[in-house]
Order: C-alpha cells, then sequence, then structure tokens
C-alpha cells in the first residue's frame, strides 16, 4: 500500500482531541513498515522509535504530526431529539450548515446539521450566519431512541470521504493534520535509504487543536535535541494576505520566527537546496499554532523547527492538498536529518 | 436500489440527460411507449386506448445544480446556480462536475484568518469557487468546459430509523414514486411523465401538458418539511413520518376541493396516513399544469423532505412506501368510477 492510500484512510478515519484511539491504531500500522520500537504514551501519542547507526549517544531528532481532527461535543439532547453542540476545536460554524456528520454515541449515528430551506427563509434571515448556538444535528430517529443512543459529552466528527482531484491533489476532512502523518511516513521511506546517525522518534501527537497538549507531554518526555512540527499551512486564495499565502505544488514550506532555532531553520533550508527540494519560506512573529509552540519550551527548551504543507480550506470538510508536496517534504526531512551530526547538536546552544 | 440510482443520477435543470436515461431504462418494458417532448420530458405511455379519464401522473427530474461560467487564472471555478440554491449550504461540500462527473470542492477561507465581523455575515457567492485541482486557468478549461454542470456528491445512505438522506430527493423521491407505479397495470390511459425544469418555473411541465390534454392530473413531488427543534408551527410545511401531504394552497395553486376530497376519502379507505402541506408558499408543477389550455382537474401528493435543496435531504421511507400505495390506490378508485368531476 502507498503512503498515499494510507492517508487516504486516514482521512476517513474519526479522531477527534482525546479520542484519536482509531487513528492512532492505523499509524501504528503504518509505522511497523519502518521498526518494531513502538509505544503509546498516557495522553494518547503513538511514539516509534528508529535507531540511527554509530555509536550512542546519537543525536535525537523528533518529527510530530497530530492526528486529532477538530470535532464537536454534544451538549444538549433538545425537543424533537435533534442535538446542540460546542466546538472542541475551531470550527467556522458557516461551514457546518448541512455538513454530514458522525456522532459518537454508543454506536456510531450518522447525522446531518440541519439548515432551513430557501422556501421559508426570509431574505433578512438570508444576510445572516447561524451561530453555532442555533446550529442542530439531526440523527433521523425518534427522541426516546436518540435518548438510548446519544449522551451529552458524546463527540461528533466530519464525515467525507477522501476525493482525488486533478495534478495528484487529494481533498477531504483532517489533511490538518493527517497529510503531515503522511509526510513522516514518506520522510521514513526516504531515510531507508540513506546513512543517518541520528535516532528519529516520530510521534502522531494528541489534542493539537485544543492547545498543543500531546506535544506539551512527548517534548517532555522525550527530550529530544532537536524537534521538528509537521504542520499544515494556508494555500493561497482569493483575499488572503500575501504572506499567508502558499502556492500549491511549489513545494513545502519551511517556517523562519521566534518560534524556529536559527540553525535547525538554516539546516533545513540548506538541506532543500542541496538536494533540490523546492520550498517556501513561511514567516512567523511569535508562538506557532503547531506543536513546535510546546517542544520550544518543554524542559529547558528543544531547539524546534516547523516545516509543512499548504492546503486549501483549512478546518473545511473539503481541505485540499497536493500530495507532491507531501513526498517532498517527506524528502526535505529526510536529508535533513541524515545531515545533522553530533557536533552540530552540540553548538545549539552557542549563540 | 431504485432511490439511490434516482438520487445519484445528474440532472440540474435543463441538463436532464443522464436522469433521463436512467429513468428510461427503469421504465423501459413496464409501458407502452417511452418518448421524449422538444424539451427534453420524457414521456410514457401506458394503456392509452383504454376507456376511461386519461390521467397524467407527473413528477419532475431535475435537480438544483451550479453551473461554471468562468475560470479564474489561478484555476479556481466561479460558479452560478441552476434553481434556487441558498449560498449558506454550498460552503464546504463536494461536488461533481461535467458528464465525466470530476470531483471539485468548494471551501471557504480557513477561520485563522477572518475577522470575527467577517464570521457573522454568510459568505456570498462571488466569494466562493470550485476548486477543481487545477494548476491554472488553461489547466482548468482543459478539464471543465464553461458551461459544465454541477451537482452535490451525496451518495444515498439510510440513516437513523426508517429514514434515507440524499441528494434531490427533491424531486426524485417523486420519479421514485413514479417509476414504482408504472410498473403496474391500471385500467384506464395513464401518462407517466418525468418533467423537466420545474426548478426553474415548471417549464416542462408548460409543454408537457399542453401535449397531453389529460382529463386528471397529479404531481408526485418531494416538499419542504422543517419539523425540527425551535421551528414554529407554522413554518414546518410537513412533519416527517406522518404520511404524504396534501396541497391546499401554495404559491400557485387553490387546491380543486373535489379532487381534494376524493383524495382524502381514497386514503382513509385504503388506511394510508395523509397530512396538509402547511405552507402558502413555493409551488410544484400542477400550478403549470392545472393552467393548461382550458384548465386540468387534479392536485399534488407530497412526500416530507428536510433540507430540500440542500446537499444531503433526509425522507422517511415509510412516507415513501405510503406515497406509492395512495398514488396506486388513487388510480384504482379512479378506474373503478370513484371520482365523478
Amino acid at each position: 500500500m502507498t503512503h498515499r492510500e494510507t492517508l487516504r484512510e486516514l482521512m476517513e478515519l474519526h479522531g477527534g482531541p482525546g479520542f484519536e484511539e482509531a487513528v492512532a491504531a492505523r499509524v501504528k500500522d503504518a509505522f511497523a513498515r519502518y521498526t518494531d520500537d513502538i509505544r503509546t504514551d498516557a495522553m494518547g501519542n503513538v511514539i516509534a522509535r528508529v535507531p540511527g547507526d554509530g555509536p550512542a549517544p546519537r543525536p535525537r531528532i523528533l518529527l510530530s504530526a497530530h492526528m486529532d481532527e477538530i470535532a464537536l461535543v454534544v451538549t444538549e439532547i433538545a425537543d424533537g431529539g435533534f442535538l446542540r453542540v460546542w466546538q472542541a476545536g475551531g470550527f467556522d460554524p458557516r461551514t457546518l450548515v448541512g455538513q454530514e456528520v458522525v456522532v459518537h454515541g454508543r454506536q456510531p449515528l450518522l447525522g446531518v446539521v440541519g439548515s432551513k430551506p430557501p422556501h421559508l427563509t426570509t431574505p433578512e434571515e438570508r444576510k445572516q450566519a447561524a451561530p453555532l448556538e442555533d446550529l442542530f444535528i439531526d440523527l433521523a430517529m425518534p427522541e426516546e431512541r436518540v435518548r438510548a443512543l446519544v449522551t451529552v459529552g458524546d463527540r461528533v466528527t466530519l464525515r467525507r470521504e477522501a476525493m482525488d482531484l486533478l495534478n495528484g491533489r487529494i481533498a477531504g476532512k483532517a489533511l490538518d493534520d493527517r497529510a503531515s502523518i503522511a509526510v513522516i511516513l514518506e520522510c521514513l521511506e526516504v531515510l531507508r535509504g540513506l546513512r543517518h546517525t541520528a535516532d528519529v522518534l516520530a510521534v502522531a501527537s494528541v489534542q493539537e487543536e485544543v492547545g498543543v497538549r500531546g506535544a506539551t507531554t512527548a517534548g517532555y518526555a522525550l527530550e529530544p535535541d532537536i524537534a521538528i512540527a509537521v504542520d499544515v499551512t494556508f494555500a493561497d486564495m482569493p483575499g488572503q494576505a500575501p504572506d499567508e499565502s502558499f502556492k500549491m505544488g511549489k513545494g513545502p514550506a519551511i517556517a523562519f520566527g521566534p518560534n524556529i532555532h536559527p540553525k535547525v531553520f538554516r539546516g533545513l533550508r540548506d538541506a532543500a537546496e542541496r538536494h533540490r527540494v523546492p520550498y517556501q519560506l513561511e514567516l512567523t512573529q511569535g508562538p506557532t499554532g503547531t506543536d513546535a509552540r510546546a517542544f520550544q519550551i518543554a524542559r529547558a527548551g528543544i531547539a524546534s523547527g516547523l516545516v509543512g504543507v499548504a492546503i486549501r480550506y483549512m478546518h473545511c470538510s473539503v481541505e485540499t492538498a497536493a500530495y507532491d508536496d507531501i513526498a517532498e517534504c517527506g524528502r526535505l526531512l529526510a536529508h535533513y536529518i541524515a545531515g545533522v551530526t553530533a557536533e552540530e547538536v552540540a553548538r545549539l546552544t552557542c549563540y | 436500489m431504485l432511490l439511490k440510482r434516482l438520487t445519484e443520477a445528474m440532472g440540474p435543470s435543463g441538463f436532464e440527460d443522464e436522469i433521463r436515461g436512467v429513468l428510461r431504462a427503469e421504465v423501459e418494458g413496464h409501458v407502452d411507449r417511452v418518448y421524449t417532448d422538444v424539451l427534453g420530458t420524457l414521456i410514457c405511455e401506458k394503456g392509452i386506448d383504454r376507456p376511461g379519464p386519461r390521467v397524467m401522473l407527473d413528477a419532475h427530474m431535475d435537480e438544483v445544480g451550479l453551473m461554471i461560467v468562468h475560470a479564474e487564472d489561478n484555476g479556481l471555478l466561479r460558479f452560478r446556480p441552476l434553481g434556487g440554491v441558498d449560498p449558506r449550504v454550498l460552503v464546504s461540500k463536494p461536488v461533481r462536475i461535467g458528464p465525466e462527473k470530476r470531483f471539485g470542492v468548494i471551501g471557504a477561507k480557513p477561520i485563522h484568518l477572518q475577522k470575527p465581523e467577517e464570521r457573522r455575515k454568510p459568505l456570498p457567492l462571488e466569494s466562493l469557487y470550485i476548486d477543481i485541482g487545477a494548476r491554472d486557468k488553461d489547466d482548468a478549461l482543459a478539464a471543465v468546459r464553461l458551461g459544465d454542470v454541477a451537482v452535490f456528491a451525496t451518495r444515498y445512505e439510510e440513516i437513523g430509523e426508517g429514514c434515507a438522506k440524499a441528494k434531490s430527493f427533491d424531486d426524485r423521491a417523486g420519479c421514485a414514486v413514479l417509476t414504482e407505479v408504472l410498473r403496474r397495470d391500471y385500467e384506464l390511459p395513464l401518462y407517466g411523465v418525468f418533467t423537466v425544469q420545474e426548478e426553474i418555473g415548471l417549464r416542462g411541465a408548460i409543454a408537457a401538458a399542453y401535449r397531453l390534454q389529460p382529463d386528471i392530473a397529479i404531481a408526485i413531488e418531494g416538499t419542504v418539511c422543517f419539523d425540527v427543534v425551535d421551528a414554529p408551527g407554522h413554518g414546518q410545511g410537513t412533519v416527517l413520518g406522518r404520511g404524504p401531504a396534501f396541497t391546499l394552497q401554495d404559491g400557485r395553486t387553490l387546491a380543486d376541493r373535489r379532487f381534494l376530497e376524493f383524495m382524502i376519502h381514497v386514503a382513509e379507505k385504503h388506511g394510508i396516513p395523509y397530512q396538509f402541506r402547511r405552507v402558502k408558499g413555493g409551488s410544484n408543477d400542477f400550478g403549470a399544469i392545472h393552467r393548461s389550455r382550458a384548465g386540468v382537474t387534479g392536485g399534488s401528493i407530497s412526500i416530507p423532505v428536510r433540507y430540500i435543496h440542500a446537499p444531503a435531504q433526509v425522507m422517511s421511507l415509510e412516507d415513501y412506501r405510503n406515497t406509492v400505495r395512495l398514488v396506486q390506490a388513487v388510480l384504482t378508485e379512479l378506474q373503478e368510477g370513484g371520482f365523478r368531476g
């Protein structure tokens, strides 16, 4: 099975913050191609260790991609058995209207987020976007049955089949951030053919969408020399600022800024140039909204980096990525890792 | 699965080719003659030489859709609706485009990049695009032609308790009822008519009714149902699961009381539940048919559909089966001379 096929499966699995088990199981299967040393920590992070060549102590490089997707949580079973929900991750309520969802009750239940038909809608109503409080999920079953199968606190995720578009592009839900799990898999594949002294700690992290919590504990527990978050960024769309508009199909974005260790940034950029990986520069001005935010200040601090592919329509059910970018991002990471030496790691604290 | 085949077929108003082909295959062998008129309406004749009132059963085969009207330099496609589509239901949905049924997605600017006041306003049509994965304009136009049409990519599936979700139950549910009804024989001259262009003004029905000059006509239609939490009673239209709905008054029709009472009598005699459609607005093909030539007697029988005109519509399968039974019972009673006009 190709990693592209694995990605499609991962996208269709359901796993919001705090309930990533189904995704974790599939990720473990995928990591098993590269190592037997795979474990799950107390938070649910999946950690796979691929040892480097040569005598210990070897440099230790952590790569993370978060497994969780944005989700909703049931807050009320209203009259008629319709469900009210709140955020477990950042949805734009306008993207939820008319959406198919899965309610994770006693059994997975297919639901539809209701929408008022245009026949009954006044012109004034059409000028307003419904807030999340006014939306409801319809399970198409009587209230007694809903009450038997669903409880307040049950989680809800989007339901969307992955789709192939032109030019190898792929669309669906949860590319944020399962695209980056595919990046790590592509990296491990390339790395098999390269000599690397560093140990690689591939982490599929949990609870990123509610505040990089899995990365916080994984950074502490693993205490790597270098931690690189792999996370998606914004592809260009009309009306977006130029520095937040990356081109799809033009290679991964390498982040630069206060959250990023300057030597890790330079190492990634140099690896891209040396190995002809097309890349784009992502400029950030503070702690990023990624696992790198937690890694940088784990324990006494970890040298952190951030790379990722640009996707369109982030946090929608139709997120879109170019698979070439995913493969190139994996190749970039593999060449970077193969170039890291113990001497370089020793100099990370030298300013 | 008839409902699956019909709801998953493509056929926006004026572009009913695929659904017409599917319907033709479904009815062939069950009717005496199938032909199309100049607009593309599919007409099925069954026992038209028999004695009795000439009955026209109508279901429209078109659905609401989108038309590709422009390709941007960056390869994104601009579109306009065919029929009544609220742009608010389009965000974050996949569509299938053109004869190849190519996937495209309609996304939105990420929430991270929006200002709080932006989030309170609906995304207008002008800020929505279909993305087929094209690199640029030329790449896009090599795959899709301007004027190609698109429909929601929703699959038919059963959901909840005795319900199903799909796109276009309006009016593929009616098409399915009509298809099932045509598979039985009746002792009267019967025209089963799958019309075009209902969603843009009942266009197909106007021409078909003129051509066929029926004595009695019944439109079978998926209708508004909004029996959901916080919806006031007067805004619900119909209630899911309470049976087929009779129209008293809509945007284009005042019910013919004698025919309405006849249909109520038939439902009660055959033990079929029914309800009344309780909204004044909206309309269906009967609004055109009853004004054809010197006028046509009849009415409409509607199946409640939640989230009509949205990508995932919900219908009760029991309502569907009861609608099939009701239309069959009405035909049986008509052939027995139960309606005297």
